[in-house]
């Protein structure tokens, strides 16, 4: 009888990092500027390794302080969008949950768009600082509404974050509407997601939100997939289901409000890449959780090297790419396996 | 074993259980019947602590269920109740090895020996077979089976039944209650099953607690619980109560209204 065992967890992990370095390695290779693919690897290796070498100033600044950060970046929000996707989807007991479902995407927008029409998003903080704050204040708001007599009913919570999400697109589409030329192809471009400014800084500054997220919500991996049967069998099975539900809650909201504040609105990842996972490796969240961090974390690097090469020198929203490619995957894989229960 | 000591519970404002006592010896087989609405379901909610009685409580071996911590409830009461599926396909055996939760606590992963518990339970349930089939391609019976198993791979000492023939042929509501039967006298398990069809309950139960409108009615042997007239008193339709002429045990026939008339114009 198979059973899932930490070897095959740890294998496949393995398997997909290996993906994963490559898919960083094809990104850091090619752009609109041309540097020899070879080169380029040599300078990150020898950048790592602390040597000096080939390249010239302009490719080293290229490869280091462009293309690297900015897949790591795409990197960790892709791990962290699909993480907080698969959270989601368990808590809700909804498979077209997103990470974005509670709201917290509209209240990360409102404040972007206050510091873009403040004039701040020319500095580097204020933007990702103002819609970090936007989205920790919604998730304050719908998990104030959204709870009754201390505990977390799904329903409620949803209703909570869906009407809050809806009166803050009327706030952002009023903030749009007032908006001067140069502001909205500014508040556009968030909008529709964008790893265009991408620095060693937000990596920082999102690393642990992500990194620790993760780690909590994997120490509870067993008990997510008991509360997949409902939220009574979980408790028949004596897990703690209110504790389990608002630390799961507000983690991958966490992760959300980190990730979207550094690049924007990226639509899709959080949806398919758990459903893909799922379908691949089954949806127990010891494997489900691991192997979908890094397999969204491949997939928006992918996307996102595809989005600035496609139509270079212009780059192309990277939501545009990962819907544009991710959905009709998605359609194959509808057709070929079972993704949800069919009673 | 457990011992229910005048609890009364209520979700909003009306009483849905008042002053209920009774007492589950251990290795008992009890069935809780009633009309719909009497409280059937409620009191075992209570009886695993997802409810909480505002007045009077629950002793489990003497000891306030109050007290006791959700993964330990968990180890000595299992409870099967009405269909849940998870959201996403399980494989059989993810199934049955949920069971061992409780005894895991924090730890991540199950031991071979929590797999061999689990297989012990499915060789119990005749689940074997299709161990590694998705629980979304089983029929109703098999699926009942496999909730068992999760039940048994628990290691419980009581298991609570929420309407466990419900959606079940003839066949299979035999079957399945042949099994619970079976862990019961080999086992020593403590079963306590909430059911609508008091012929089943009257069969396989030592004991039936009949309950109208949130408090005990009659409680005592299916012979002194099931008579027309207590039937006919508390479910306010006709019926006709007699003995199954193999078992001996009581047993209901419903009459559809007008048929004495009918039976009288016959005899003429």
């Amino acid at each position: 009888m198979k059973i899932l065992t930490p070897k095959k967890v740890l294998t496949i992990s393995i398997l997909l990092s290996l993906l994963l370095i490559l898919v960083i390695l094809f990104s850091i290779m090619v752009g609109s500027v041309k540097v020899k693919p070879l080169r380029s690897i040599t300078i990150l290796l020898q950048s790592v390794l602390g040597l000096k070498g080939a390249g010239t100033e302009t490719e080293k600044a290229i490869i280091l302080s462009l293309r690297v950060p900015r897949a790591l970046l795409a990197g960790l929000v892709g791990a962290g969008l699909s993480v907080s996707g698969a959270i989601f989807q368990a808590l809700l007991r909804n498979p077209l949950a997103d990470p974005y479902i509670l709201g917290v995407s509209s209240g990360a927008a409102v404040g972007a768009i206050i510091a873009i029409l403040m004039g701040l998003s020319t500095l580097s903080v204020g933007l990702p600082l103002a819609s970090f704050i936007g989205a920790l204040l919604t998730i304050f708001i719908v998990f104030h509404f959204g709870r009754q007599d201390g505990k977390i009913h799904p329903n409620t919570l949803l209703l909570a974050g869906v009407i809050i999400g809806s009166f803050l697109s009327a706030l952002i589409m009023f903030f749009i509407s007032i908006s001067q030329k140069e502001e909205l192809h500014t508040i556009i471009f968030w909008l529709m997601g964008d790893f265009s400014l991408s620095n060693y800084e937000a990596i920082s500054v999102i690393l642990p939100y992500i990194f620790l997220g993760f780690l909590i919500l994997y120490l509870r991996a067993r008990h997510l997939n008991l509360i997949l049967s409902g939220e009574e069998s979980a408790l028949q099975m004596g897990v703690d289901v209110e504790r389990l539900k608002l630390i799961s809650y507000l983690l991958a909201s966490l992760i959300t409000s980190a990730s979207v504040s550094v690049c924007g609105l990226i639509g899709f990842v959080g949806l398919i890449v758990p459903h893909t996972v799922r379908l691949i490796f089954g949806p127990d969240h010891r494997l489900l959780l691991p192997s979908a961090a890094l397999i969204g974390a491949s997939f928006l690097i992918a996307s996102d090297t595809f989005a600035r090469t496609l139509l270079a020198p212009t780059e192309l929203p990277v939501g545009v790419i990962t819907a544009a490619f991710g959905g009709p995957f998605f359609i194959y894989l509808l057709r070929t396996r079972k993704v949800v229960k069919t009673l | 074993m457990i011992d229910v000591h005048s609890i009364s519970f209520r979700y909003q404002k009306d009483w849905v259980l008042q002053d209920i006592s009774f007492q589950v010896g251990k290795g008992e087989f009890i069935g809780v019947i009633g009309p719909n609405g009497s409280g059937k379901t409620t009191l075992l909610k209570i009886l695993y602590r997802l409810l909480s009685p505002q007045q009077g409580e629950v002793l489990f071996e003497l000891a306030p269920l109050n007290r006791m911590s959700r993964m330990d409830i968990a180890k000595r009461i299992a409870v099967v109740a009405q269909e849940t599926y998870p959201l996403f396909p399980f494989r059989v055996i993810e199934i049955v090895l949920m069971g061992r939760s409780p005894y895991l606590g924090y730890l991540m992963f199950e031991s071979g020996r929590d797999l061999e518990i689990a297989k012990k339970a499915m060789e119990w349930t005749e689940i074997v077979n299709f161990s590694e089939r998705p629980i979304d391609e089983l029929s109703g019976g098999e699926r009942k089976r496999v909730f068992i198993a999760r039940a048994l791979a628990q290691e419980p000492e009581v298991i609570l039944l929420d309407e466990p023939s419900a959606n079940l042929d003839i066949h299979h509501q035999i079957e399945f209650l042949d099994l619970i039967l079976s862990l019961n006298r080999e086992r020593g398990l403590t079963i306590v099953m909430a059911t609508h069809d008091m012929n089943l309950a009257s069969e396989f139960c030592d004991r039936l607690i009949l309950l109208l409108e949130g408090r005990i009615y009659k409680m005592g042997a299916p012979k002194e619980v099931i008579t027309k007239e207590i039937i006919e008193t508390v479910y306010g339709c006709e019926v006709w109560v007699d003995q199954n002429p193999v078992s001996g045990m009581p047993r209901i026939s419903l009459l559809r209204k007008g048929i004495h008339e009918i039976e009288t114009v016959g005899r003429d």
